[in-house]
């Protein structure tokens, strides 16, 4: 299982502080443009959509269903990589965790967990309903 | 203002090496120039132009402009990661067209295997500056499982299979037995393919390609220039680049940058689809291919599987050949870099100077197609059409 893995904690910089620091207390926020209203991911303080500066963070409900996924079998721990689509819209890389890698189907929904890295912030991932 | 008919492919090289123990890096780089001026019939004293990508040593252009001697008045080091080279021929054009040099000189080279890279199944990091890595790097993305993702979710599409996407290395293996430098030269069959290991599902080992020392040198010039030279023409006809990602978070991996590029190259040199009689075709796996003929307009969206089925894309048997030197699938990805081999072998058919056994009969216009990063994420897509007179 991918929790087994030891996950390289993610370099944080000012312009995504926020994010860590919530994904530390569970929650998985997301950026909104209030300039043209759209969502994105990953978080940027310019939005990637019209250009504006006006990005404000938003917390999702951490519901996804699987897009598209890849368990690694080349490797003493096979894991499972995966982009999730939110209920709220955005597409996101993660792992499929807590789970049977060969029962993982596109569709199917998940539900974020965090998990700990090595020395960082959790990072989001996702498991099976 | 278009670049068709404004520049020729005067000379191209392939470095013979797949692995360089002994070389250097700017050594590969030299010797791949050099090979490339002698195959047009000029010296290092004509380059006025130079064009590298992210794996020149040092500071790049910088470094091996010194390296090499070269006295220059144009510089370009447009990093498209593989696809960079094809770019390159595209922005020798202009820059020909627009009178700012007269002999372009691309390179490219690279020792992976000397220097034991685990290339495709490693995690890459682009270092912590780069604004994706604290959003991707954690989940494990190695080349091969990103590429993985967007076969996963074409079959799921489009109920593309396993088998189809072993016709593709197939096809590369027929044609690599033809070639004495491919590192992989056995005919494999889909079941060799579809029965190697599973590296991240869906793609086998088969289905990935080759790592390669080595590297390879083009040199692109003026219609006057080449005109004077005793090498075959082959003039720039059209070319299209485009980048493709995440979109914000709008991910859609069951099309390429491709899509966008091709029909730019298309336009550019007045031709369609039906009038290519030979395709290089950007093979990292083999995913790469089906997706990228489908974005050229080769065949509908999700019809790749069957276009490439039953020995499609073999040369003198199918109705589309395509990487007639083996490929990156069988002969070469040196660097992890197969746009400039693919101009290469490109230029070859278009020449007449392909393998007897591979060479396409009347190979009047051909088309190069470069993909660089990773389709899984972000890319660089690049298409040159190419003709001959």
């Amino acid at each position: 299982m991918a929790s087994d893995r030891v996950i390289p904690p993610p370099p944080t910089s000012p312009e995504t502080q926020p994010f860590w620091e919530a994904a530390g207390q569970g929650k998985l926020l997301l950026k909104r443009c209030t300039g043209c209203g759209e969502l994105h991911h990953y978080p940027r303080a310019i939005c990637p959509f019209c250009g504006s500066d006006r990005t404000e963070w938003t917390e999702a409900t951490g519901r996804a269903t699987v897009y598209s996924f890849s368990v690694f079998r080349r490797t003493p721990t096979p894991y499972a990589i995966a982009y999730v689509t939110l209920a709220e819209g955005p597409t996101m890389m993660t792992n499929i965790v807590d789970c049977d890698l060969d029962a993982i189907r596109i569709g199917q929904p998940v539900r974020v967990v965090f998990k700990p890295t090595d020395g960082g912030p959790s990072v989001p991932m996702f498991s099976p309903v | 203002m278009s670049i068709k008919h404004k520049a020729y492919v005067a000379g191209v090289f392939e470095h013979p090496t797949r692995k360089a123990d002994q070389q250097s890096l700017a050594q590969l780089h030299a010797e791949s120039a050099r090979g490339a001026l002698e195959d047009a019939g000029l010296a290092r004293a004509d380059v006025d132009g130079y064009f590298c990508a992210g794996d020149a040593p040092g500071l790049g252009g910088l470094s091996m402009a010194d390296y090499m001697g070269l006295r220059l008045r144009h510089i370009d080091t447009t990093e498209t990661g593989g696809s960079s080279y094809v770019i390159h021929v595209a922005h020798a054009a202009e820059a020909i067209a627009a009178g700012k040099c007269n002999v372009a000189l691309i390179t490219l080279a690279g020792r992976p295997r000397a220097e034991g890279v685990a290339t495709g199944t490693a995690p890459r990091n682009y270092g912590a500056a780069a604004p994706d890595v604290a959003f991707e790097f954690p989940f494990g993305p190695t080349v091969v499982n990103q590429y993985a993702m967007a076969a996963m979710r074409h079959m799921h599409e489009y109920g593309t299979t396993s088998a189809q996407l072993a016709w593709i290395k197939v096809a590369a293996s027929h044609h690599a037995q033809h070639n004495p430098h491919a590192l992989l030269r056995d005919v494999v069959t889909v079941e060799d393919v579809v029965g190697s290991p599973i590296i991240a599902d869906p793609l086998h080992r088969l289905d990935c390609c080759v790592i390669t020392d080595g590297g390879g040198a083009i040199i692109v010039t003026r219609p006057e220039i080449a005109r004077s030279l005793k090498r075959p023409l082959v003039p720039v006809l059209g070319a299209g680049e485009a980048v493709k990602h995440q979109m914000g978070g709008k991910v859609d991996l069951t099309y390429t940058g491709a899509r966008w590029s091709g029909p730019a190259a298309f336009a550019e040199a007045g031709v369609t689809p039906t009038d290519v009689k030979y395709v290089s075709i950007y093979d990292s796996f083999t995913i790469t291919v089906l997706i990228t003929l489908e974005d050229l307009g080769f065949c509908a969206k999700g019809q790749g599987g069957k276009f490439v089925a039953d020995g499609a894309l073999i040369s003198g048997a199918g109705r589309l050949p395509f990487n007639t030197d083996g490929g990156g699938l069988c002969n070469n990805h040196p660097a992890n870099r197969g746009g400039l081999t693919k101009v290469v072998e490109a230029v070859r058919q278009l020449r007449g100077e392909a393998h007897p056994r591979v060479q396409v009969r009347n190979c009047d216009v051909a088309l190069a197609h470069g993909t660089g990063g990773s389709l899984g994420t972000r890319h660089g897509s690049a298409t040159l059409i190419m003709g001959r007179q």
